[in-house]
């Protein structure tokens, strides 16, 4: 006799913790696969699962085992066509020691590196391994969409909690109406007539024929209201709730980069994960978001993606170009009143004379006022960064936006040497989102 | 084809595509009936798992088996399938079956009625005879004890990853598997595996075995006379290692002189279950023969008998068709003899034999020819015989016609090969050895012994490996694995690649 087990429900994810301990072992050649996805990927694109191949020597089970090729083989084959005992076939280039067909190695797999799909979990957690964020910061960031459930009126299935009682006991009532199961009244004065009647010593005709009557009449309202029950499993009703999700609005993210010469490899590399943790966050936040991507020298363009962080550009750098035309932007498509407006602006610091204060103006007098954020980061050397850590110092751009700061609490600053000095600037801003306060819902 | 076509037609036992529990239970009846009074097989109780592709794929990591300890290169193999399977390269096996009693196969959720049906009389009668009568699996596995030791093994791996760190305990896994093949006696009969009662008694052993170790390797000279003393101790203990010795992992792990005891236990599970697989690496033609044949059996007299409909019957076929396919060596699909196909062709073939001889069979199998029982002489072969002999007794010139088999010699200086035989009256004996040679497990894997322990010098242990027809070992593998042996030793490792004397 067998046993039959269904086993399809017990937890899923057994491998679980195996599959931990092989990233865990593969960490270094991972994580720097991730990084080359955070480079090639556009920034919206950040957000998904990565397929990571990493070389073979971390990850190879080795044993004792026979070489491929060397020494005397025999080996047996199907399919023969034309051979003859004796005879001599020339053995393909590359030496390969089977004669035909092909030949995996002994653990079934070839040379070539190990691949595997790494899920978006795991590829955030290590895209945020450098950045130091807070575990909060995180945690709050790999949330897709949070939810909240609405009542969405009654269903026929549920749990035993989301019973509704006055709906059930409503649908109970007029389902007794409609089949007309006897009320309790009724056969309590029924019962109180037969026990008259019995009680009678010496019964007449009539009164005996009474009695049988009503036994009768009992027996079919007992039967009755055995039959239609006071509560069907038809009669029950559950509360419904929908999960839906927490209204978002629109939003919009500026990227504004300096493109002149002398941002680097580097420079360009440390504003995409700017852009990317800034985008994150949108994106969490936000049913919609759009990124408009603004590049500047002398002169200010809307770019796409690509052209944004590969097309060399040469000029001198006028930073006010890049504000004036992103209040171009918006008061062309992105109202105020419909989108939230965030803004990243990374640049080197280099700024052409006298324009500083003219950001400044633009800035405090108009886009402040309709921005929610404005984050700037200031890409320097390492060893620039330790010289100038001071607040007064610095270049005119810097001094400008210290007094654009000291206005505006929704604007950020800070200088930026490595990945993990990028989070700082947006510290704020998650504090803020977790008050919830000062958010536009369309 | 099957006895039962002339009797009087039953109703099907399913009809639908889907499967459900009921029809499940009925067809197992129903398959149970034919194995157990046509065939008389003789099987362990089963438990017939249902489970999902995400678990199927879980069960593949952990080398099929239900309970395993954790480790990295599990979760490697996982994320290897998966992938595979996500993007459609190959397809999930249709079932899983676990040598234990009960005997336990899973099958997949998605497997439509008459999928499972073929599953459940390929691996839940089947493989499960063959499990229960081959003397090997009787010989090196405990099916009883198997799950309860999983169980044990989890548990214990676990407790030291918390006691001792998860790298260490990585650390001591990787080097066992790397020496999980050296871990087998190969020829003597292996101590019956501990089960769980036993675990105190374990205990017990292994602080004695432990003080035994430290005392010998911890003594310090201080005169002529302790350092006699000393050596003559020393000689004994090497006495005792009874070299050479070929399981590696018993070595090291009763004599290595730095291992802590955790350490050492975990040698001796991962060399457990390396044992428990030493069969199923000798029997893989008859073990999947086995399971084709009594499938096919099964599922035909059940058709003929009209308990199974034309179409179910189809789906069968057409899926029997696919696993049991051979092709040739110049198809690109071509990897090798097609295990299922030349068991179930070979064992197809003594039935012919016994029911229907031809003067060839009267010549080459005097001993069935004609004589009909084929049911007792395929039980005998199925109990008696690995891979090897099996093929050495029993392929006939008919399968090795049929599969148009030919021979290949490579030596490593000549440019050419050779054909050495073809599926003609000369070659048909030279294919015979050649093909059983291919399959002698000794031929497949090195003979590594431990030769000797320089115990009263620097502790050097030294390995020989006999190359079998100058075959050498795969060098970088060698050297990655002759790394952890050293780990385990805790001192220098020597592997000597040596031509065997003749």
């Amino acid at each position: 006799m067998a046993h039959f087990v269904d086993r399809r429900l017990n937890p899923k994810d057994k491998s679980l913790g195996n599959r931990r301990r092989f990233l865990k072992r593969v960490r270094s050649q991972v994580k720097k696969a991730v990084d080359e996805a955070v480079r090639r990927r556009g920034i919206a694109d950040v957000d998904r699962g990565e397929s990571v191949s990493v070389p073979t020597d971390g990850v190879t089970e080795p044993s004792f085992r026979q070489a491929q090729e060397g020494g005397r083989r025999e080996r047996v084959f199907t399919g023969n066509k034309t051979f003859q005992a004796g005879d001599r076939v020339k053995k393909p280039l590359g030496g390969g020691a089977g004669g035909g067909g092909r030949r995996g190695s002994p653990d079934g797999e070839g040379e070539d590196d190990f691949l595997f799909v790494l899920s978006r979990e795991e590829f955030l957690d290590l895209f945020f391994d450098d950045l130091e964020l807070p575990d909060l910061v995180k945690r709050s960031l790999k949330e897709i969409t949070r939810t909240h459930p609405r009542r969405a009126g009654y269903s026929t299935t549920g749990s035993p909690a989301n019973i509704n009682v006055s709906r059930t006991m409503q649908n109970a009532v007029g389902r007794r109406i409609g089949l007309k199961r006897p009320k309790d009244d009724e056969a309590r004065e029924l019962l109180r007539r037969i026990f008259l009647l019995e009680l009678i010593s010496s019964p007449t005709k009539e009164q005996r024929a009474e009695l049988s009557a009503l036994r009768a009449e009992r027996d079919e309202i007992m039967r009755r209201r055995k039959v239609i029950a006071y509560i069907d499993p038809l009669d029950v009703r559950y509360s419904h709730f929908e999960q839906q999700p927490e209204p978002n609005a629109a939003a919009v993210m500026f990227c504004l980069m300096d493109v002149s010469a002398s941002m680097g490899e580097r420079e360009k590399d440390l504003a995409k994960r700017f852009f990317v943790l800034l985008h994150l966050f949108l994106s969490r936040r936000y049913e919609k978001t759009d990124i408009v991507f603004i590049r500047h020298t002398h002169d200010a363009s809307e770019v796409d993606e690509e052209t944004f962080f590969y097309s060399p550009q040469t000029g001198g750098t006028v930073v006010s170009s890049a504000l004036v035309k992103m209040k171009e932007i918006i008061d062309e498509r992105y109202p105020p009143s419909e989108w939230n407006i965030y803004a990243a602006q990374a640049s080197d610091g280099e700024n052409f004379g006298g324009d500083s204060p003219k950001c400044a103006t633009i800035l405090s007098q108009e886009l402040m006022k309709i921005c929610q954020y404005f984050a700037y980061i200031e890409i320097v050397d390492e060893e620039e960064a330790r010289l100038i850590n001071s607040e007064a110092s610095g270049m005119e751009l810097w001094q400008a936006y210290r007094q654009v700061s000291e206005i505006w609490p929704n604007f950020a600053r800070k200088r930026v040497a490595k990945a993990s000095d990028i989070y700082p600037v947006f510290r704020e801003l998650f504090a803020r989102s977790h008050a919830g306060a000062g958010e536009k819902h369309g | 084809m099957v006895k039962g076509a002339a009797q009087s037609k039953s109703a099907p036992v399913f009809e639908q595509v889907d499967w459900d529990f009921d029809a499940l239970r009925r067809t197992y009846d129903a398959i149970e009936q034919v194995a157990r009074q046509d065939l008389g097989l003789d099987i362990y109780s089963n438990q017939i798992e249902i489970i999902s592709s995400e678990q199927m794929l879980d069960a593949y990591s952990s080398i099929g088996m239900p309970l395993m300890y954790r480790h990295w290169s599990f979760g490697k193999h996982f994320l290897h399938h998966e992938r595979l399977y996500r993007k459609g390269a190959r397809g999930l096996a249709y079932e899983i079956v676990i040598n234990s009693d009960p005997c336990i196969s899973y099958c997949l959720e998605e497997n439509t009625m008459p999928l499972q049906a073929l599953v459940m009389a390929h691996a839940a009668f089947g493989h499960n005879h063959f499990f229960k009568s081959n003397h090997l699996f009787k010989q090196w596995t405990d099916a009883e004890g198997i799950l309860d030791y999983l169980d044990y093994a989890r548990r214990y791996i676990a407790r030291c990853e918390e006691q001792h760190g998860m790298d260490e305990v990585e650390k001591v896994l990787d080097a066992a598997h790397a020496l999980m093949p050296s871990g087998v006696f190969q020829h003597r009969r292996p101590r019956q595996p501990s089960l769980r009662e036993a675990e105190e008694q374990r205990e017990k052993r292994r602080a004695a075995a432990e003080e035994n170790v430290y005392y010998l390797w911890n003594t310090i000279p201080n005169s002529p006379g302790e350092e006699r003393e000393r050596d003559a101790a020393m000689l004994e203990r090497k006495r005792e290692m009874r070299l050479p010795e070929e399981n590696l992992l018993y070595f090291l792990e009763h004599y290595s002189p730095i291992l802590k005891s955790w350490q050492r236990e975990i040698l001796r599970i991962v060399r457990n279950v390396g044992q428990y697989f030493y069969p199923q690496k000798q029997t893989k033609v008859m073990n999947e023969g086995c399971a084709c044949f009594v499938h096919y059996h099964i599922l035909n007299a059940l058709h003929a008998d009209g308990r199974l409909t034309d179409g179910a019957m189809l789906e069968i076929l057409h899926n029997h068709t696919n696993v049991l396919t051979q092709p040739d060596f110049d198809d690109p699909r071509f990897g090798g003899i097609n295990p299922y196909a030349l068991g179930f062709a070979m064992m197809q073939d003594i039935r012919r034999v016994c029911d229907e001889p031809s003067e060839e069979d009267r010549e080459w199998f005097p001993d069935i020819a004609g004589k009909g029982d084929w049911r007792n002489v395929l039980k005998h072969a199925w109990a008696n015989y690995r891979d090897e002999s099996f093929i050495q007794q029993f392929l006939s010139p008919t399968v090795m016609r049929r599969f148009r088999m030919f021979a290949l010699s490579d030596n490593a200086d000549d440019p050419y090969y050779t054909v050495t035989g073809i599926h003609d009256a000369r070659g048909y004996r030279h294919l015979r050895d050649t093909l059983a040679g291919n399959h002698d497990i000794s031929t497949l894997e090195p003979d590594i012994q431990i030769v000797d322990a320089d115990l009263l010098g620097d502790r050097c242990l030294h390995l020989r490996a006999e190359r079998r027809d100058g075959v050498p070992l795969a060098s970088a593998s060698r050297e990655a694995t002759l790394k952890h042996v050293e780990r385990l030793w805790g001192y220098k490792v020597e592997l000597q690649e040596v031509e065997p004397a003749r």
